[in-house]
């Protein structure tokens, strides 16, 4: 048998023994979990029962469902301020991440540098590398709250640099970038002629001021490829529904990759999504309220702990730093994990630039935030008692 | 500060402490609007949805539509005050449609839901005509769904 020597380098995710040790564990309490924790609103499921009933069972066109289309252009308008037309500049796909993987693919030719700022969701080096590129990463800190700054990504372009992949409010960190933050990856974009791949799929989990899109600043709307969908607005993970915008020549290039890899995306989702658009916006903001009221509980939990967490102002999750404990990101997760069940997610599986971090995710109810702080608590109290001895003994010597 | 009200409204046992920290006020501020809302009687009071029939307990309820001459100057509102004194009346309001008020009554058999419509309100000189219909089975009551909820089936971390 013979795998392909890409992927067989290709990396495989860090998170898999986190899982595997979990699931030997009694009484488990997540904050590893990347998706909400709220299902589906109604409205949206029964809609898509409907339509089910009524036989909408069928493929749609490649580029998704015109009325589905048309709602997102006025849905992204209202969101952003940036016009798409629903029928060449704007693509729905099966999930955000096959959007990234036919952004990535429709723009890259072999050897090209892709810039992935970091810490970053795991899909994007791992999408460049099968598209054939290569993926650069640029690092950000917590100093500057994990926002990218312009001199960040100058360090790294070379003349092979092609685009920059972005993501804000980002995963891991929480952290989102306002529009004045953005102008400098804009003018630098603009100076070197890359392209921005924008995922902004938690666009709606933004808990101060209103999020800011790449495509709406002065000159981008050509050069952004906005990826946008469903799963963390919506609570609908499952469903894979995302949607790509941009203008018609780089939209046009994904669809044909789209069309021969995915054809179309399931029109279940479709039927959902145009429900959830249409009138699930309230839902929408209730979800937001609650993971609002837990991000408040979670990042004082963290301060009082003596872990330092910056307030993250987006997505639905915290990450807070456990240096001052002398472990490693993997080594805390892992103790951490079986001494008192509590999982999450070290912060080095998302570049190195997230090490020294956990990835909290406050998608669980009220009572677990707080029991697993309590736990953490209890986790720390004996990491000092362990580690107080040695100090005594070094101070003797 | 709507948003402590909210946060009350669905679970009454939140202290100003944990209020103050959800809601990103500060503690004393929360203390002290709770006070002035209890005072106003904007909080009414705090109470408990409870699953009387999982309990065990056989109380009957009953919906209750009653059609109403209005009075002169008062409308309906003397009529529907003097009705929810009774401590039978759990739910009374005015509604639009083919009745005027809508009543929910709980009693402990159908017999004295029955004999308190005939005695307590039917007489009423105001009182037109009434329908009773017991209710069966609660499937949501004050928000809460009282059947099996949909479990969290997601995975504690994604591999």
């Amino acid at each position: 048998m013979k795998i392909a020597k890409k992927v067989i380098e290709l990396p495989s995710s860090g998170i898999r023994k986190y899982f595997d040790i979990a699931s030997t564990i009694k009484d488990v309490i997540s904050l590893g979990v990347g998706e909400p924790d709220f299902i589906t609103p109604w409205r949206v499921r029964e809609a898509s029962i409907y339509g089910m009933e009524k036989g909408r069972t069928t493929y749609t066109s490649n580029w998704g469902l015109l009325e589905l289309r048309e709602l997102i252009s006025k849905y992204t308008y209202e969101g952003t301020g940036v016009d798409y037309g629903p029928k060449d500049e704007i693509l729905v796909t099966t999930g955000v991440s096959e959007g990234i993987d036919l952004a990535v693919r429709a723009i890259t030719d072999p050897g090209d540098e892709i810039l992935v700022v970091e810490p970053s969701y795991v899909s994007y080096k791992p999408c460049v590398i099968m598209a054939g590129g290569k993926p650069v990463p640029v690092t950000t800190t917590l100093d500057n709250e994990f926002k990218v700054r312009r001199e960040d990504i100058e360090k790294k372009i070379t003349p092979r640099t092609t685009a920059i992949i972005i993501n804000y409010p980002n995963n891991p960190t929480g952290s989102i970038m306002t529009r004045k933050d953005l102008e400098e990856v804009a003018d630098v974009a603009v100076e070197h002629d890359l392209m921005v791949i924008s995922d902004e799929v938690y666009e709606k989990l933004t808990y101060e001021g209103k999020h800011s899109s790449m495509a709406a600043l002065n000159g981008m709307r050509d050069n952004t490829i906005h990826l946008n969908g469903f799963s963390k607005a919506f609570a609908m993970t499952g469903w894979r529904l995302g949607y790509a915008c941009g203008n018609s020549e780089i939209i046009e290039a994904m669809m044909k990759i789209h069309q021969y890899t995915m054809l179309c995306a399931p029109i279940t989702a479709q039927m959902g999504a145009i429900e959830a658009l249409k009138s699930g916006q309230q839902d929408m903001l209730d979800m937001v309220k609650e993971y609002n009221r837990r991000r408040r509980v979670i990042v004082r939990g963290f301060n009082a702990l003596g872990m330092r967490c910056f307030e993250p102002k987006g997505a639905f999750y915290s990450f807070p730093s456990i240096k001052s404990t002398g472990l490693t990101s993997e080594e805390f997760s892992e103790r951490l994990l079986y001494d008192q069940g509590v999982v999450t997610v070290p912060g080095s599986v998302f570049g190195e630039s997230g090490a020294g971090h956990l990835r909290c995710s406050y998608c669980a109810s009220m009572e677990d935030i707080k029991e697993a702080l309590a736990r953490i608590g209890r986790f720390l109290d004996k990491l000092k008692q362990e580690q107080a001895p040695t100090i005594r003994n070094k101070t003797r010597q | 500060m709507r948003e402590v009200l909210e946060l009350l409204e669905r679970d009454s046992k939140l202290t100003a402490k944990e209020l103050a920290e959800q809601a990103g006020l500060d503690e004393k501020d929360v203390e002290r609007f709770i006070g002035e809302m209890e005072a106003r009687s904007i909080i009414k009071r705090y109470k408990t949805v409870i699953d009387w029939e999982k309990y065990g307990d056989d109380s009957v309820y009953a919906i209750i539509e009653v059609q109403l001459n209005p009075e002169r100057n008062v409308g309906y509102d003397a009529v529907a005050a003097r009705i929810s004194k009774f401590p039978e009346v759990v739910t009374c309001m005015l509604v639009s449609g083919d009745h005027d008020l809508h009543l929910v009554i709980k009693g402990k058999t159908m017999k004295e839901v029955a004999f308190f419509v005939a005695e307590k309100i039917a007489p009423l000189s105001q009182v037109t005509h009434t329908a009773t219909h017991f209710m069966l089975r609660s499937y949501k009551q004050e928000g809460e769904i009282m059947f099996e909820k949909e479990e969290d089936t997601r995975l504690v971390i994604h591999p």
